[in-house]
């Protein structure tokens, strides 16, 4: 499946060959390759069960208990936004952002990177303290202060509320603009991932299914015909038959 | 409820329109739902039950009740310690009394939580420590008593040491449930955000483990309190122990008072100063008292 090693231009920041992972009997990856470029931001779909957060987890170097085989370059400088935001709670927001960090100027950074979410002023807030979209942010702000290559998140906007998560989208993509880290955003929501990402991945029985590139101008919206279009085919490859798009 | 206190202002001759709506809608909070969390603190709640027992004691010595040779009046016990800190005998046995508890307490603060550190960091040594730890646990301290005479003599030694082993068991159990039970999450984080051990072990673990060992800490000074009595009362020649039971032997009923009266502002105040640091230091949490 070369198709989706990238390769476009130069070495690609991410490269998975035949990744394999078990849990017990089951087989979870089989076989799986991906290849994802600098500065890419690319979606991986899938049925709840398909293996997404197993990807991910291989990814960040999280699942040395688990059986597979495989290869996989990934890039020293990566972090991950895990869906709970997972700050420490008995540290303060700042110290959370800057935790492990280990350079003279961290709380600069910590705070240039609150201000970038929209945190600054809650420097010395306590976790318990902000709202389920500010821990977010937090957590953005973590991951950014390292200047990551690689971006992991997993279903990163899940337990937020609506209005919340596209607040949130909006901020995603201005970071990522702006940083330019490559990106893997696995999420179960279609609009998500074909609002944000450059390139969306379906991944079905331990295999990238469908790898489709999102050529819709930026910035997107949900009624723009090509989206619809987009949308009904990454449906249709999750095995969601949908209606016909709605008449505009 | 809501509808009673509405007619009653519609009743009155002049309805003064905020006191018609005012008396209505508080009705109507605080009647209709009720909170599941705790109201907000009494001020000064703690006092009013030992203030009470005062009250029921001197009500009972003033009326009679209470026979002095049982229960001499609050005044007379109070007039007994000033006597008692008059002539520098009650200053010398709780300076010693005192010195004993927190030796004992800081050794066995520290051993147990280095142990409870070590056991609960690495596989090895919860193998070698948590064993004995657990048998030491089954038998009571005060047991040990008798064995500890013959290896330490009478003297200080052997009471100092009573007090750290009894001390050294719920800092050891606390602090270890508490560290082991730390939010594999959190593990995660630190391993996906690449910080060494030392800081792993500083920022994550310790911190985590806080809870544990400060409630450890609350069991263990009331502990050494413990341990502290019955050491100074099965062989002493100094000590508010001792003080006790040597008065018991001339029938000093007043003495015996002022002295439980120590032991119970000792341990009050030990008490005390460790849910101030416990609050301090564990500012970060909400729970059901906030």
């Amino acid at each position: 499946m070369a198709s989706h090693l990238g390769g476009l231009s130069g070495a690609p920041v991410v490269r998975v060959e035949s990744l394999v992972r078990r849990f017990g009997p089951r087989t979870i990856l089989d076989g799986l390759s991906l290849g994802i470029e600098k500065g890419e931001f690319v979606a991986l779909l899938g049925r709840s069960g398909s293996g997404k957060s197993t990807l991910l987890r291989a990814l960040a170097d999280l699942d040395d208990k688990v059986s597979g085989s495989g290869r996989l370059e990934t890039p020293d400088k990566k972090s991950v936004v895990f869906q709970d935001a997972r700050l420490l709670p008995w540290k303060r927001v700042l110290e959370n952002v800057v935790l492990g960090l280990g350079l003279p100027d961290a709380a600069e950074r910590g705070r240039a990177a609150l201000e970038e979410v929209g945190l600054s002023g809650r420097e010395t807030a306590w976790p318990v303290e902000l709202s389920g979209g500010e821990q977010q942010r937090v957590a953005l702000a973590r991951s950014l202060v390292r200047d990551p290559e690689l971006l992991l998140a997993d279903e990163p906007f899940g337990a937020l509320d609506a209005l919340t998560r596209l607040r949130m989208h909006d901020l995603l993509r201005q970071l990522c603009a702006r940083h330019r880290p490559a990106v893997l955003l696995v999420t179960h929501d279609v609009d998500e991932a074909v609002m944000l990402a450059d390139r969306v991945l379906v991944l079905d029985n331990g295999a990238i299914a469908a790898d489709i590139a999102v050529n819709v101008t930026k910035p997107r919206n949900h009624g723009d015909r090509r989206f619809g279009e987009i949308r009904s085919e990454l449906l249709r490859h999750l095995g969601v038959e949908t209606r016909p798009a709605l008449p505009v | 409820m809501n509808a009673i206190s509405h007619t009653a202002a519609i009743a009155r001759p002049i309805p003064d329109e905020r006191e018609l709506t005012a008396p209505a809608v508080q009705a109507r909070k605080a009647g209709t739902r009720r909170r599941l969390a705790l109201g907000r603190a009494i001020p000064f709640g703690a006092l009013i039950g030992p203030a009470l027992l005062l009250v029921i004691w001197s009500g009972g010595s003033v009326a009679g009740l209470i026979d002095p040779r049982t229960l001499p009046a609050p005044w007379s016990v109070v007039g007994t310690a000033i006597d008692l800190i008059a002539t520098g005998k009650l200053q010398d046995h709780l300076m010693t009394s005192a010195w004993r508890a927190a030796q004992g307490l800081v050794f066995g603060i520290l051993i147990g939580a280095v142990l409870a550190l070590i056991s609960g960091l690495s596989r090895l040594g919860e193998a070698i420590i948590d064993g004995p730890v657990q048998i030491k646990r089954a038998i009571p301290t005060l047991a040990l008593i008798p064995l500890l005479m013959l290896w330490f003599g009478i003297g200080e030694g052997m009471k100092v040491t009573t007090i750290a082993l009894a001390v050294l068991i719920p800092i050891y159990i606390q602090t270890h449930s508490s560290l082991r039970s730390i939010d594999n999450r959190y593990v995660e984080l630190a391993q996906t955000l690449r910080i060494g051990y030392g800081e792993f072990i500083r920022e994550v673990i310790l911190p985590g483990a806080l809870p544990g060992f400060f409630l450890g800490l609350r069991f263990a000074v009331t502990y050494a309190w413990l341990s502290l009595v019955v050491v100074e009362q099965v062989n002493a020649t100094s000590g508010i122990g001792y003080m006790i039971d040597l008065a018991r032997n001339y029938g000093q009923t007043d003495i015996v008072i002022v002295g439980l009266a120590i032991y119970a502002l000792l341990g009050l105040a030990s008490d005390g100063i460790v849910c101030f640091f416990q609050e301090r230091s564990l500012s970060w949490r909400r729970t059901l008292a906030d």
